[in-house]
């Protein structure tokens, strides 16, 4: 065989059992055992974890040395003679077992109880030793039962907790017989300040720390593979089915999650079957108003709607929207997918629109949360995804997070984050709120809210005026330097001080320790994006990358972390009003052709409105009919009471989902739909990785597929739509996207999960982009300088106070999921807004008291929760509680680039209620 | 199976708890205030959380849930990595919000073997009955001064020959920290001495390491901690190792029947720390580390002066030396322990390998020696190795540092051959047995150092000699029994010792001592299931701790069957 150098691995030959077997190199003796086919017992020992040789059941004898060693820490070395199942080692083998089950319950929590297991193997009949003083049940969590009578101190779930997600709750406390795994200071688990990401629950050998559900100890019929449905890291996820219901869920070792999930992701599954989902289409009542009034009751949607039979309301949710069609033209209808749809639905959604309806009045949530990035680094560097992929931080020497608050809204991100963190790379983080991510933090930058501009200009400024710049890369990779170093000029650190509030030596040291490093990446999230200037945020971010070159290699980069599981999907997808598929501008003459050869349909030539600028347009009489799919404006929109205006004043309104929304409060027309563990399709994550969801349970009563509900319309509009089978639709996409091009519907159920731009079949896809150039015309990257703005709206005596909304880790986005969930909702159970212990005084609330939070556009009344994270004179408010609807206050000002509201900052004031 | 049939109550108590905090427990401004004064410039480095938690127990008598996590706040850490290590260490007092604080005083009565033949338990139920309510009695293991059992300690004061009358004194008197000996070599008595000459004809050249190194290597000097590696050796290999190197010094003495260091460390600091500077830059160490056990403040202080008067008085360029305080864990004596332990963590014992010198204090490869290693440098290098090795008897060579204690009349610190065996020690340095006692067996190592018989009083007493009776010199604690003592009693009472020492941490010594003193405790021990138990925890556990508790047990049942009813097993 010739040599390859790539297949030549350094090998170490030794004896096990009096054969001679060999190890690779690192490889543990218990490994090289394994793949040798011989097994050696283990408990504290698992795949994907540190070993800790703590349990001692893996102890084998090696020639020359006085006692056994543990095989899970030790490396063979060259000719060492080792013994797993000679009398000595399975001595103390068979001891240890016996030790652990002496002290173990007579009832296992779970079917799949290692200890147990093992011992049956090893011939452990009954212990002879009597058992130990039972420490009691800890059943104070919603998500999570403790049980310590079956915990055998192996520290699996401390490793689970501080070493993989670093969530730091868990501690192994006292010590001998006593030591026990604690929480926090040994307090109730459901009074610590543990996340419920259940890691430990998922690596617990005995089943002392399992689901509170007891779906431990319950077989499953079937095992599903699937993608998570929440936020834009894509965990990919295993559901457990028992009589066609999801019984739990369990983290698959996909590249984005390696296994881990968050509380969302692993208890956040039982919406689907909750008593509000809704089973068969339905119509408004004559004469009922429209709007969240006292007809509207998604216990009971009978007040507001009949139900109709399928066949009725799809010809009047067609005979609508061809009525507006006919009197209006094309532009006035307009549709909102969505970013919780599969690629599939977000393509035939946009397609349905563009040629169906005619128009590109084509929108979806993205405009609401990184429409502002996309348009940067659309502007900037020639395409609006990330440059390279989160688990690049291992790579990376500085990781800088901005506007981001990865623990609560990319929670298997920010483990990434702090296991790079803990190897040895320093987080800068920079955020007005002092978040959980801070502690981990060697610079936390809390400057004051919508001050960003400001800020990065005072650390460009550092960086060029004290010659810190890549001038290479400036000359050879970019334009328009001279434009943003003239625009820095006046940002020297000492004089910003004033306005962000942020010492001036600390932005000196920021600056140099991000421009010096070996590799500098910069996560962003809604704090950057939500703003009028959020363009200019994520433009001085690019620009802070190029002027320093930390991109195009591994660990650098631009990384805007995406919200929802299929944002990124969605928009390649052309669900924007703007752009096509793979981002080509619909006024682009040559792209506008092409789709019209490829969908066989003229096509609109002008861009189309976005989400904001469709309410406006409804109120102005332009657009009377729209078609809402799994997207909730009446909760996600700035302004509510004006955007529910808006949808009020619709001719027709049809909205498809899977629970009464506040939106279908406003629907003429509502379409019983699918939830995500209930269809086959794509979704692509914030890496560019494309990956494959699949049916885990049939969707309820009559409720159907978005697909071909989509579909349907689109026959009933006319067009010639036969599609058959999910695979059909993406083939057909692929064929519409170069970027996805070697990602087949095969491949996808072969592999699960491909990175694109992928070029062919043979391409494993690009994990890092920019290596060479960006894909501008000229090849190089724009730098754009960014004035400071103003906020919209400041605060004044009036309205003294900031507002900052945002979501919490237990709710996803408005809640219409995750409140229906039983765990996720026992979590956080009430509306709160998040005050500083001084505002409290000030304002003469008290913690878990009532406030009611005026702006000029709306009130709500909440609970109040202290929280020293924040600054005086800052508050902020989670936008998931219909009944304090957080966008009730906030601004619809928007960025001029990228069209999305001002939902970071408005004016308000605080009153005990 | 919805949550709600299956756990209502987690469900309820969420609802209100939640609304008006955040999750876990919020930091209390006050406490945090008070930490913050506590700590004043100090660093905030989390290795050394130790010395923080001290000074909070210190200044209110107990860690209160809101100092732990104000605490843990301000270093920036967990308040979880705070408490774990909090709650492992035994002088450490954690009151949470429903429970009671201690009391307004402690007094630790020791009831290690020692202290338990010299009527421990007794004082303990009259102290108990006497002593006014809100005085703690604590049980706790041996507190190094043997010698003059039963002891007590009020607070930081220690009482010898302890009795309900001397405690009672100390208490109303409020005496309660230790008064510093008087009879402490000080830096100029010790120069006066000849003292650091050969530190500064190292220095100045007139010598230099690898002379030192050689002589060393020439010497039956081994380390005195218990473990016995050849010091030249160990020197050697770290040389050899990458910089930046470290050094710990281990003064954790905490093996019952032991208290040699002690003994050294107040008479002579210097001698000691002379062999520290020589040892350091030999090695070229600029950071050296000394752990302390916290039963010892006296020795803290005195090395604390010993350390200060050299740095003002001399014109040496020092090391960093850096003293750390422990906090009551026997464990930590064991070598990696005692490392973690001074990286602010909980006393756990490493895997090995690596070891110590080539990954040790911080990932650094360490020199790590006994205190009693370091005191003995001066003198073999200076009278040379032939002196040190000349000493030995019975085929041995050099000199080993007996803490004896028991029945003797003269208990304490014997300086003798290596190689001399029981009964000359008793006979030559102990006065003999007490008055109308008789030599019935001995601890020859500590409580872990298993026990022989009388019969047995003739073996040389060395590193290496006793093996093959099962039993180990180690730090060279002899404990005498006589015939009004029983080895049974005595086992029991080491088992007990190391089930309370053990840090928990592998299975074979957490429920192998916890499950043996169960058996024990009953007084009819089942054979077959302790030497079950032996087996497992001399073969697999992690540490020494766990190999060698089972050796006093096994003693009992090798060398005294007739205490168990057996006949005497060949």
């Amino acid at each position: 065989m010739a040599a390859n150098p790539e297949t030549i691995f350094e090998t170490v030959e030794f004896t096990l059992n009096g054969k001679s077997i060999e190890a690779l190199a690192g490889e543990s003796i218990i490994q090289a055992a394994e793949r040798s086919g011989t097994e050696i017992p283990r408990l504290c020992y698992t795949k994907g974890m540190r070993a800790d040789g703590n349990c001692r059941v893996c102890v084998v004898e090696i020639d020359g040395e006085r006692s056994l060693a543990p095989s899970c820490c030790r490396n063979p070395t060259a000719g060492m003679v080792v013994s797993s199942d000679n009398e000595r080692a399975k001595k103390s083998q068979k001891m240890v077992l016996e030790l652990l089950m002496s002290d173990q319950p007579e009832q296992s929590y779970t079917l799949d109880n290692e200890l147990v297991q093992w011992a049956k193997k090893m011939d452990i009949v009954k212990p002879r030793f009597r058992a130990r003083h039972q420490p009691k049940a800890d059943l104070s969590h919603s998500a999570i039962a403790v049980n310590l009578d079956a915990c055998i101190q192996c520290t699996r779930c401390v490793r689970a907790c501080r070493e993989t997600q670093v969530n730091d709750v868990i501690g192994f406390a006292k010590r001998g017989h006593n030591a026990e795994i604690v929480f926090d200071i040994g307090d109730a688990m459901g009074d610590s300040s543990c996340v419920a990401c259940g890691e430990c629950v998922a690596t617990c050998p005995t089943g002392a720390l399992s689901n509170a559900t007891g779906a431990h100890q319950i077989e499953a019929d079937r095992k599903v593979d699937s993608v998570c449905p929440y936020c834009g890291v894509g965990c990919l996820l295993t559901y457990h089915v028992k009589n066609d219901k999801i019984i739990r869920v369990e983290g698959r070792d996909g590249p984005a999650n390696f296994s881990r999930l968050c509380v969302k992701g692993r208890y956040g599954f039982d919406y689907v079957n909750h008593k509000q989902r809704l089973l068969k289409p339905l119509i408004r009542k004559e004469g009922i108003p429209k709007g969240i009034n006292e007809h509207f009751d998604p216990n009971d949607p009978s007040t507001m709607f009949r139900e109709a039979s399928w066949e009725e309301a799809m010809a009047f949710t067609i005979s609508g929207l061809k009525k507006v069609k006919s009197e209006l033209g094309g532009s006035g209808l307009a549709g909102f997918g969505s970013a919780k749809g599969s690629n599939e639905e977000a393509y035939l959604f946009q397609k349905l629109i563009r040629v169906g309806f005619g128009t590109n009045n084509v929108d979806h949530c993205t405009r609401l949360c990184h429409a502002s990035s996309v348009m940067a680094l659309l502007e900037g560097v020639g395409s609006g995804a990330v440059s390279n992929q989160v688990e690049d931080v291992k790579e990376a020497e500085v990781i800088l997070v901005i506007g981001s608050n990865p623990t609560n809204n990319h929670p298997v991100a920010a483990t990434f984050m702090k296991n790079a963190i803990k190897q040895g790379k320093k987080l800068i983080l920079l955020d007005p709120r002092r978040t959980e991510i801070a502690r981990h933090a060697e610079h936390f930058l809390q400057f004051k809210a919508s001050t960003d501009v400001s800020l990065l200009n005072s650390i460009l400024h550092v960086i060029i005026y004290e010659g810190l710049t890549d001038e290479k890369f400036i000359s050879e990779r970019t334009t328009d330097y001279e434009e943003l170093k003239e625009n820095v000029a006046n940002f020297n650190p000492e004089k910003i001080e004033a306005v962000t509030g942020v010492d001036a030596e600390e932005v000196r040291k920021v600056a140099r320790l991000f421009a010096t490093s070996k590799g500098s990446m910069i996560f962003w999230g809604m704090g950057i994006s939500q703003h009028i200037h959020g363009t200019d945020n994520s433009r001085c971010l690019i620009a802070l990358s190029m002027i320093t070159g930390q991109i195009g290699r591994p660990g650098t980069g631009l990384h805007p972390l995406r919200g929802q599981n299929n944002v990124q999907g969605a928009s390649d997808a052309g669900l924007i009003p703007m752009m096509f598929p793979d981002y080509k501008r619909v006024d682009n003459i040559e792209a506008n052709i092409r789709f019209e050869e490829y969908w066989s349909a003229e096509l609109d030539k002008k861009p189309g409105l976005t989400v904001v600028e469709i309410m406006h347009a409804i109120l102005e009489e332009k657009i009377m009919g729209m078609y809402i799919m799994g997207e909730n404006p009446a909760m996600s929109d700035p302004n509510l009471n004006h955007a529910r205006s808006a949808l009020a004043a619709l001719e027709h309104l049809v909205v498809q989902d899977i629970f009464l929304t506040e939106t279908c409060a406003f629907a003429d027309v509502v379409l019983p739909a699918s939830g995500w563990a209930e269809k086959d399709g794509t979704v692509s994550n914030t890496d560019r990785r494309v990956q494959l969801g699949r049916a885990a349970v049939p969707t309820p009563g009559e409720a159907r597929q978005d697909l071909w509900i989509i579909r349907d319309i689109g026959k009933g509009l006319g067009l010639d739509w036969n599609y058959q089978h999910v695979s059909e639709v993406y083939e057909e996409m692929r064929g519409a996207m170069p970027s996805i091009n070697g990602i087949t519907w095969d491949r996808l159920v072969d592999k699960g999960s491909v990175t694109y731009p992928c070029k062919d079949i043979d391409d494993a896809g690009q994990s890092v982009v920019f290596v060479d150039c960006f894909p501008t015309k000229n090849g190089k990257a724009k730098l754009v300088a960014a004035k400071a703005t103003l906020p919209d709206e400041q605060p004044d005596t009036e309205y003294p106070t900031v507002l900052m909304t945002g979501r919490q880790l237990e709710h996803w986005h408005t809640g219409s999921m995750t409140r229906r969930t039983e765990v996720l909702d026992a979590l956080e159970p009430v509306p709160v807004v998040y005050v500083s212990p001084q505002d409290i005084e000030k304002a003469g609330l008290e913690a878990g008291g009532n406030v009611t939070v005026k702006s000029r556009r709306g009130e709500l009344t909440a609970f109040v929760r202290v929280n020293s994270a924040l600054k005086q004179g800052e508050i902020f408010i989670p936008f998931c509680y219909h009944e304090a609807a957080a966008n009730l206050l906030t601004n619809d000002a928007l960025d001029p680039v990228g069209k999305i509201p001002e939902f970071k900052y408005c004016a308000v004031k605080l009153e005990a209620a | 199976m919805s949550i709600a049939e299956k756990n209502p109550q987690a469900i309820n108590r969420k609802k209100k708890h939640n609304r008006g905090k955040v999750k876990g427990r919020v930091v209390d401004i006050n406490a945090l205030l008070e930490v913050q004064s506590l700590l004043g410039n100090e660093s905030r480095a989390k290795n050394l959380l130790i010395e923080h938690l001290h000074k909070i127990q210190d200044k209110f008598g107990h860690l209160s849930a809101l100092h732990l996590v104000a605490l843990a706040d301000e270093m920036r850490m967990a308040t979880t990595e705070v408490y774990e290590v909090a709650s492992f260490y035994h002088h450490f007092d954690i009151v949470k919000e429903n429970e009671i604080a201690p009391g307004r005083l402690t007094v630790r009565v020791c009831e290690s073997v020692s202290c338990e033949m010299a009527g421990s338990e007794a004082l303990i139920v009259k102290l108990e009955a006497t002593l006014d309510s809100d005085i703690r009695i604590q049980r706790v293991p041996c507190v190094g001064r043997c010698d003059k059992a039963p002891v007590a300690v009020v607070y930081r004061n220690t009482i010898d020959n302890a009795n309900a009358d001397n405690v009672k004194t100390a208490i109303d008197g409020n005496v309660i920290f230790q008064a510093m000996p008087t009879d402490t070599i000080d830096l100029s008595a010790y120069k006066r001495d000849g003292g650091y000459q050969l530190y500064e004809e190292l220095i100045s050249g007139k010598t230099n390491s690898e002379a030192i190194i050689k002589s060393l290597e020439g010497t039956s000097l081994r380390g005195l901690g218990g473990a016995g590696f050849p010091v030249g050796r160990k020197w050697g290999i770290l040389r050899e190792q990458q910089a930046p190197r470290l050094m710990a010094i281990n003064i954790d003495e905490g093996e019952p029947g032991t208290f040699k260091d002690r003994f050294y460390m107040l008479g002579d600091p210097h001698r000691f720390l002379e062999g520290l500077l020589i040892a350091a830059s030999v090695i070229s160490i600029n950071h050296c580390y000394i752990y302390i056990r916290d039963e010892y403040p006296t020795v803290i202080e005195v090395l604390h002066q010993a350390i200060e008067s050299l740095k003002n008085e001399s014109v040496y360029d020092l090391p960093e030396i850096e003293i750390r305080r422990g906090a009551g864990a026997y464990i930590c004596g064991e070598e990696s322990a005692m490392i973690e332990s001074i990286e602010g963590k909980r006393g756990m014992p490493r895997l090995r390998p690596p070891y110590v010198a080539e990954f040790g204090l911080f990932g650094r490869p360490t020199l790590e020696h006994n205190c009693e290693t370091l005191y003995w440098i001066r003198d073999v290098i200076q009278k040379g190795p032939e002196w040190f090795d000349s000493q030995g008897r019975n085929g041995r060579n050099g000199l080993r540092s007996f803490s004896v204690s028991g029945r003797v009349n003269k208990p304490g610190v014997h300086l003798a051959p290596a190689g001399i065996t029981m009964r000359e020690l008793i006979e030559e340095y102990c006065g003999g047995m007490l008055d109308g006692q008789s030599f019935y067996g001995y601890f020859p190592g500590g409580a872990s150092g298993g026990i022989l018989p009388a019969s047995l009083g003739d073996i040389p007493l060395d590193f290496d000699t006793l093996q093959p009776y099962g039993c180990f010199i180690g730090s060279a604690a002899v404990i005498v029994l006589s015939d009004q003592d029983s080895a049974k009693k005595a086992a029991f009472n080491s088992m007990k010792f190391f089930a309370h020492e053990s840090c928990g941490q592998c299975t074979p010594c957490r429920v192998g001592t916890e499950k043996a003193v169960t058996i024990m405790e009953t007084g009819e021990w089942d054979i077959d299931q302790l030497n079950d138990l032996s087996t497992v925890m001399v073969d697999a556990s992690i540490c020494g701790l766990g190999q060698a508790a089972p050796n006093p047990m096994l003693s009992v049942i090798k060398y005294f069957p007739h205490e168990l009813g057996l006949e005497e097993r060949k």
